[in-house]
């Protein structure tokens, strides 16, 4: 099966919060082979994670006080 | 220093320094902040706050024992103090009727056979952003500019590290439901970067 664009941001958000079953690791990895947007967005979602854990932690003290 | 104390009587009994109060308390603006990025309600933020200083204050200094940085651990009760604040007004405010398929509001970045109308460009050095105050802050806008419940949910994943399914028994939703609004969050976080900072 081949996956949409749509439905691969769908499957990228969904890797980040549970074990993905493994046809759709594959599916997602067949689409991301191809498709550069998907994989930018996949570095985007990554990257949201870091930066929201960086809120108010060390290094950001200077925001705070 | 001791004028400054807003907790009093109930601790009375507690053994603990005038020094351990005062480095408790020195941390407070932290707390607030902290509580702030998960509750929206600036009262519910207080409180949270409130009950954590008067938890560790009561636990008192032999609790602490100096095991850990003291923000550290004030940071980690006042978790458990935002976790049960969220779950009172999850009760208070029950979820409302939820159309798990309705995304309709990403729909135009697809087309008709969902492929994206404009590929996603990669950001240009986002590692150097999280170094500057100015992104933290447009990251803390593009939060507050969310759902409510869509941030809360979004916040409790990434920001207080909870497991989906955590998240899903404190606020009484389905998993579905759950991966729903991250996957909005996610959406709708990266397009508000992408204009407010990322710019083309």
């Amino acid at each position: 099966m081949m996956l949409s664009c749509k439905e691969t941001t769908r499957l990228l958000s969904q890797g980040e919060d549970r074990k993905l079953a493994f046809g759709e690791r594959v599916a997602l990895r067949v689409h991301l082979a191809i498709c550069k947007g998907c994989r930018n967005v996949s570095a985007q979602f990554k990257f949201l994670r870091l930066a929201t854990r960086n809120l108010s932690r060390d290094g950001t003290e200077e925001n705070i006080a | 220093m001791g004028a400054r104390y807003r907790v009093s009587s109930p601790l009375s009994s507690s053994p603990q320094t005038p020094d351990f109060r005062g480095q408790i308390e020195s941390l407070r603006p932290y707390l607030l902040r902290y509580a702030s990025l998960q509750l929206r309600h600036p009262e519910a933020a207080e409180d949270a706050v409130q009950e954590a200083l008067l938890a560790a204050l009561a636990a008192g200094e032999t609790a602490f024992g100096g095991r850990s940085n003291l923000r550290t651990w004030l940071t980690g009760i006042l978790k458990h103090k935002i976790v049960d604040a969220i779950r009172r007004q999850s009760r208070e405010r029950p979820a409302r009727e939820f159309d798990p398929d309705g995304e309709s509001e990403f729909d135009a970045l697809f087309d008709g056979r969902g492929h994206w109308q404009e590929m996603p460009d990669a950001w240009q050095q986002p590692e150097g952003a999280l170094q500057q105050k100015q992104f933290l802050a447009a990251l803390e806008a593009c939060l507050a500019a969310l759902p409510e419940r869509t941030a809360r949910v979004f916040m409790m994943r990434e920001h207080l590290g909870l497991e989906t399914a955590e998240i899903c028994k404190e606020l009484d939703v389905t998993a579905t439901h759950c991966w729903v609004m991250l996957h909005r969050a996610r959406m709708a976080l990266r397009l508000c970067l992408e204009m407010n900072w990322f710019k083309k």
